[in-house]
């Protein structure tokens, strides 16, 4: 992909909402065009701007879920948190057509793109998949056959997110790899995990250290700081460990 | 409670000031030394502005806000950055 020189400036812009979709009770899928859209690279994210009628003005920070090969739109996934300021509007209230404020795309550290090689760990609580979904979406999309693990924590099976897609990207890619943990609600028959992340978890997962995977950590702050001590106890590079805490909210 | 994140959570705003992509920008920290990308640094954010702290030391590195029409950027907690002319 060709990249600039000099990305300039990031400055609010309006995006149109073509499209929603229902994910889980909880998560929405948003998708926007945004004039002149420069492009983005997987694992970024947007900020969202939301403006009260007495001019009161809130700004949260959302991944973005679709992979650079969807050219000219990006989409958004969004969770419902019930004492959101943001969220619920757009979980609840936004509507195709509708307008929105938007800055990005942000960041160039969080983010994976298939030359960097692997072998490649995810590891997603809850809605922290977002970015690594889009990474999962940008290595199917140009043919990796990188190996690559993700390791998702959701609180029961209908709180995955992207569920049929994960399952019918395993069959259908090579070498990806999704390991569930459910940490509330199993299926009657689950025969998977059903505890939170822990170091054991990732000893069983985790590529040998002296494989020196590339490792992406999203989702509750607390979450992303017991999987990444975690890592570095069992050895790997601090260096190759990137997290992205989407604060104390949530638990997954 | 302080709702810590990464330094991802201040590419926003820095990159409204500054014309580069600044999680992967290199910060030393004039607490203890350390250098590293903006993206791996601890970031705060509150109703007055983002914060972004040392992850070694806790040192406050940058602290930015917009308000009233201006960008409010302290440094002092930065003693070098260094920035790509590449990427």
């Amino acid at each position: 992909m060709e990249r600039r020189t000099v990305p300039g400036r990031l400055s609010w812009q309006l995006g149109e909402v073509l499209a929603t979709r229902a994910e889980t009770a909880r998560t929405k899928s948003i998708t926007l065009a945004v004039p002149n859209w420069i492009g983005h690279r997987a694992g970024q994210h947007m900020d969202v701007r939301l403006t009260a009628e007495d001019g009161y003005q809130t700004e949260r920070s959302y991944s973005i879920a679709s992979p650079p090969e969807q050219e000219q739109r990006l989409t958004l996934t969004v969770e419902r948190l019930d004492d959101g300021e943001v969220s619920p509007y757009l979980v609840d209230e936004l509507r195709v057509g509708d307008k929105l404020e938007l800055r990005g795309p942000i960041g160039g550290y969080f983010v994976w793109e298939a030359h960097m090689g692997g072998p490649l760990l995810l590891v997603a609580g809850g809605s922290g998949i977002v970015p690594l979904m889009a990474m999962i979406r940008h290595r199917a999309a140009v043919g990796s056959t990188i190996p690559t693990r993700l390791l998702y924590s959701s609180r029961s099976s209908e709180d995955v997110i992207y569920r049929d897609e994960l399952d019918r990207l395993v069959r259908s890619t090579t070498l990806l790899e999704v390991v569930q943990t459910l940490t509330r609600v199993q299926p009657p028959g689950w025969t998977g995990y059903h505890r939170r992340i822990d170091t054991e978890m990732l000893r069983e997962l985790a590529w040998p250290p002296d494989q020196r995977p590339l490792m992406f950590i999203c989702g509750p702050t607390p979450f992303v700081e017991t999987a990444a001590a975690s890592l570095v106890a069992l050895g790997y590079e601090p260096g190759r460990i990137k997290t992205e805490r989407f604060g104390p909210t949530g638990e997954a | 409670m302080e709702n810590k994140l990464d330094g991802n959570a201040a590419g926003g705003i820095l990159q409204e000031i500054f014309p580069f992509e600044m999680t992967l920008v290199q910060a030393s920290c004039t607490g203890c030394g350390a250098t590293d990308a903006i993206g791996a640094l601890a970031v705060y954010k509150h109703g007055m502005g983002t914060v972004v702290r040392c992850p070694s030391c806790d040192t406050v590195l940058i602290r930015v806000a917009h308000t009233k029409g201006r960008y409010w950027l302290d440094m002092r907690g930065v003693r070098v950055l260094q920035i790509s002319a590449e990427a």
